[in-house]
């Protein structure tokens, strides 16, 4: 520990850490544009300047390190003398368009000018000027703003891990770019904008549509992955305009991927604002009142083994609570909230969580993945699985379809027989296993949904047993869900009862009732034309198309919403606008159905939906409270009916930008898909609107 | 640009070149060889197109073989203005205008190849493809300034007349004229003769 003395208050902070980090510590601010905990020092935007003793020059404090007994002064005159002239020469270059620039109110440059610019600039010589050069769908470019910070450089190359910008040229002549104009091909890009300190780049479908000060944020949970990034919504009236991410060093730290960012103009298109019946071929517009009698009738002229709910992909947990109950009080065992078809051994929790969690990935020294994508799956817990092997030696194994995962990843093979060879030890990769004090495994939730699904679940547990995954200290098996809602709903045991049937026999007619929250992702195809489909959900996708009964319900945005995450990491999302029409919040839906049905639940209001949930399942009870599973009980899951197969893992998603309702309807999302593959552009005019 | 993405493979006097680069630094650090393989390039297009300079095909080929993001060659090869990332003529006039130059008459070299050869502002090509005329700055050979830098070779001291003289040379597709210095002096040598030291020295006679 060094003792540092910032402006007469005396600091103590570990060795090696920065002046900057010092002055942090004692609560000083220091203006910085290339400076972020995050990424690498570069030291070359200078505004962070500041006095030390003895040193004859102020120093950048961002790449000085501390020393003991260091006296440190970050606002004397000389410090603002210099601060002004750094800020003079940055803005000798950069353009006076703060009028119309998107990132005017929240821009660092603006607001650093405020405290270090002049009135009047001395310089009258012509300005630079460069090209616009067109980065995709996703990222406005106006790098005549650009003060070369090369943040957005340091962010692709380290976090991304997908390095494809640079600076090219040199002195005046220099640019921050691709070189070779290409899209960006990251699926982190949209945090670029957020690290930007300018207004060099922005958020293109955002592009002109608001100022911050005008819009009303709110706190919330992404959906969209099952990562569960905490977000800011951002609204204005009755439309969601932007969502930006939150700060959560067990989540997301600050980044989150380009669907969870850019789908947003998708919950405005495509949305159900009403209640719909089936009349004959087509669906009319109806009446709440006229939907649940519908409802009603059918349910009560079929015995309760013959109605089934299936939960879809973005629900919150209150809802998923509230149909449950709802079933369990009509009789019904007929419950799975595993729309993919999946039939795996839920009956412990750590059979179906991120055990080793997001940021205990940072301590495991050999990573095996098992039939997942993280890259596309999660991206920001992927993000971190290269952090963790930027950070020290990490040996990656993957088994799956062979794809660039940002990291040097050993591809094992792609299909199930190699978790053979790792357990007799002949795969040459067993040994690295071995050797491993921290190894963990992630199994993706797309390998489960295969039919010998339960099987690989089963040896991919005998596997963490057999290479010391599973410890009181050390808890290293892991499944990776891309659903949002999936842990919540076998959290709540949203799962067919003793007797009950799986979303498979359900969606096979199974049932002559079927009632699917946001089921959109299920196969939706195979439900046979009797049975009567009772769709409640958001957008009309693949399920509102085959249903019977639309009941409105409200995206996660519109909700207030308990979600867990795929580490069993519970969290709470806020309402940031109202449903559209006469949608609503789909648990009061299935309040008010349960009161036509004759089977009124017991609560009322949402404050008493929790408290119910919270005495049936405690973890709910306190959202904050998380902590890492141990690995007790070494008892595996069931291995299933299915034997293990050879077949190839396949990809969970055809593309990573739409895989629901909302992405699916999101224009952006659809440009995104045809920026990244040119054979498919059929989706470009929607684009273009 | 003409022949940006035209495949691009290494030859085999490029191949011997660049075992040698690489096997000059440690294994695993092997990118640091990323300035002498863009040279190897460069010399390989010399000696395959007659115009030395870096196609982006080139960078990609280097950073494969490197283990280099392509951005990251992209940016060495832009940084420093001896690697051409545009097409150059097969002769490249590198004028020097720097002070010393200027003052001992360079803007009459860069008339004087304008005129020649057509060009109009520098860093353009002539119609006929042979010159390509570049600012630069010091070419460190001031005591014999002008320079004007021909491909590898400096010319020196030179004047308009002599100029035109040695780009007519050139047009003609004769050998190219020897470099170094245009009227005759030896090395640095003053131009009135040897100036100092014109007799044995006290020392070496004390010592006879």
């Amino acid at each position: 520990m060094a003792k540092v003395i910032v402006d007469g208050i005396e600091v103590e902070i570990a060795n090696g850490s920065s002046v900057l980090q010092a002055c942090e510590a004692a609560g000083k601010e220091i203006p910085r544009f290339c400076y972020h905990e995050r990424l690498s020092v570069a030291g070359n935007c200078r505004m962070c300047l500041v006095e030390v003793e003895k040193m004859p020059k102020p120093v950048a404090s961002c790449g000085q390190p501390v020393a003991d007994g260091m006296v440190v002064f970050t606002d004397t005159e000389n410090v603002r003398r210099a601060r002004r002239g750094v800020m003079e020469f940055l803005l000798i270059n950069h353009p006076l368009d703060c009028p119309i620039c998107d990132q005017g109110g929240e821009c660092d440059l603006q607001d650093e000018a405020v405290s270090y610019g002049r009135d009047t600039s001395r310089y009258d010589e012509a300005k630079r000027a460069v090209s616009q050069p067109d980065w995709g769908p996703l990222v406005k470019t106006t790098m005549t703003r650009c003060i070369h910070c090369t943040r957005c450089i340091r962010f692709s190359t380290e976090i991304a891990g997908v390095p494809e910008l640079g600076a090219t040229a040199r002195g005046e002549s220099m640019q921050v770019g691709t070189y070779v104009e290409k899209a960006l091909s990251s699926e982190l890009s949209g945090n670029l904008i957020d690290l930007c300190p300018v207004g060099a780049l922005t958020a293109k479908p955002y592009a002109f549509t608001a100022r911050p000060w005008e819009l009303r944020k709110t706190d919330s949970v992404d959906v969209l992955d099952a990562g569960g990034a905490n977000i800011r919504i951002d609204a204005r009236g009755a439309e969601v305009l932007r969502i930006l991410p939150r700060m959560n060093d067990a989540v997301n730290e600050e980044w989150l991927g380009d669907k969870s960012r850019f789908s947003v103009d998708g919950l405005k298109r495509r949305r159900l604002d009403q209640p719909w019946l089936r009349d004959g071929a087509r669906l009319r517009p109806a009446t709440w009142d006229e939907c649940f009698a519908a409802i009603a009738a059918r349910i009560k002229a079929v015995a309760p083994s013959r109605i089934g709910a299936i939960a879809g992909d973005l629900m919150d947990v209150e809802s998923m609570f509230a149909l449950r109950d709802l079933f369990t009080s009509l009789g019904s065992g007929n419950l799975d909230c595993r729309a993919d078809g999946a039939r795996f051994d839920a009956s412990q929790r750590q059979f179906y969580v991120f055990n080793t969690s997001i940021a205990g990935i940072e301590d495991a020294d050999a990573i095996l993945i098992i039939g997942s994508n993280p890259r596309h799956e999660a991206p920001v817990l992927n993000a971190r699985i290269r952090k963790r092997y930027l950070a020290s030696p990490t040996f990656i194994g993957h088994i799956g379809l062979p794809h660039d995962l940002t990291y040097p990843a050993m591809h094992l093979g792609t299909d199930p027989s190699v978790l053979a060879a790792l357990t007799d030890g002949s795969h040459p990769f067993a040994a690295t296993l071995r050797a491993a004090k921290t190894p963990m495994l992630i199994l993706g939730a797309g390998a489960l949904a295969r039919p010998d699904g339960a099987a690989l679940h089963a040896a991919a547990w005998a596997l963490a047993a057999q290479f010391n995954m599973l410890r009181a200290d050390w808890h290293g098996f892991n499944i990776l869900h891309h659903a949002a809602a999936r842990v919540g709903g076998l959290d709540l045991g949203f799962l067919p009862a003793a007797g009950g049937q799986d979303t498979r026999a359900m969606l096979d007619g199974g049932v002559d009732v079927l009632w699917l929250l946001g089921a959109d992702n299920a196969d939706i195809a195979a439900i046979p034309p009797e049975t009567f489909v009772i769709y409640q959900g958001h957008h009309g996708d693949a399920g509102a198309a085959r249903a019977d009964v639309i009941l409105p319900g409200a995206a996660y945005t519109e909700k207030d919403g308990i979600y867990v995450n795929t580490e069993g990491r519970v969290q709470q999302g806020f309402i940031a606008v109202k449903p559209p029409g006469s949608a609503r919040e789909d648990w009061r839906i299935i309040r008010a159905a349960s009161a036509s049905l004759g089977q009124p639940l017991v609560y009322d209001t949402l404050a008493a939906l929790r408290t119910r949930l919270a005495a049936a399942h405690p973890h709910f009870a306190a959202p904050a409270a998380f902590r890492r599973l141990a690995a007790t009980d070494l008892q595996g899951p069931a291995p299933g009916q299915v034997a293990l197969s050879n077949a190839p893992f396949t990809a969970v998603a055809a593309n990573y930008y739409q895989t629901d309702p909302i992405s699916r309807a999101s224009p952006t999302m659809a440009a995104c898909v045809a920026a990244h593959s040119p054979a498919d552009n059929t989706n470009f005019g929607l684009a273009a609107e | 640009m003409s022949g940006q993405t035209e495949p691009f493979t290494f030859d085999d006097i490029s191949e011997t070149a660049i075992a040698a680069a690489i096997a000059k630094y440690p294994a695993g650090k092997q990118a640091s060889a990323v300035m002498p393989l863009l040279h190897i390039a460069q010399r390989q297009m010399e000696r395959a197109a007659g115009s030395a300079w870096v196609p982006r095909a080139a960078m990609d080929a280097v950073a494969a073989r490197l283990g280099m993001a392509p951005v990251r060659v992209y940016e060495i090869a832009t940084f420093y203005l001896m690697y051409n990332t545009k097409p150059v003529g097969k002769f490249h006039l590198q004028v020097c205008t720097t002070t010393p130059c200027w003052l001992r008459g360079s803007d009459d070299i860069v008339a004087a190849c304008k005129k020649a050869t057509g060009i109009a502002q520098f860093g353009e090509t002539s119609a006929d493809g042979l010159f390509t005329m570049t600012e630069v700055e010091c070419l460190g050979a001031c005591v014999n300034a002008p320079i004007l830098q021909i491909n590898d070779d400096y010319y020196e001291d030179l004047d308009t007349a002599r100029t035109e003289a040695l780009l007519a040379a050139l047009k003609s597709g004769a050998p190219a004229p020897p470099p170094g210095s245009t009227i005759g002096r030896h090395a640095s040598a003053p131009l009135t003769g040897q100036t100092a030291l014109r007799s044995p020295s006290q020392a070496t006679q004390n010592a006879e």
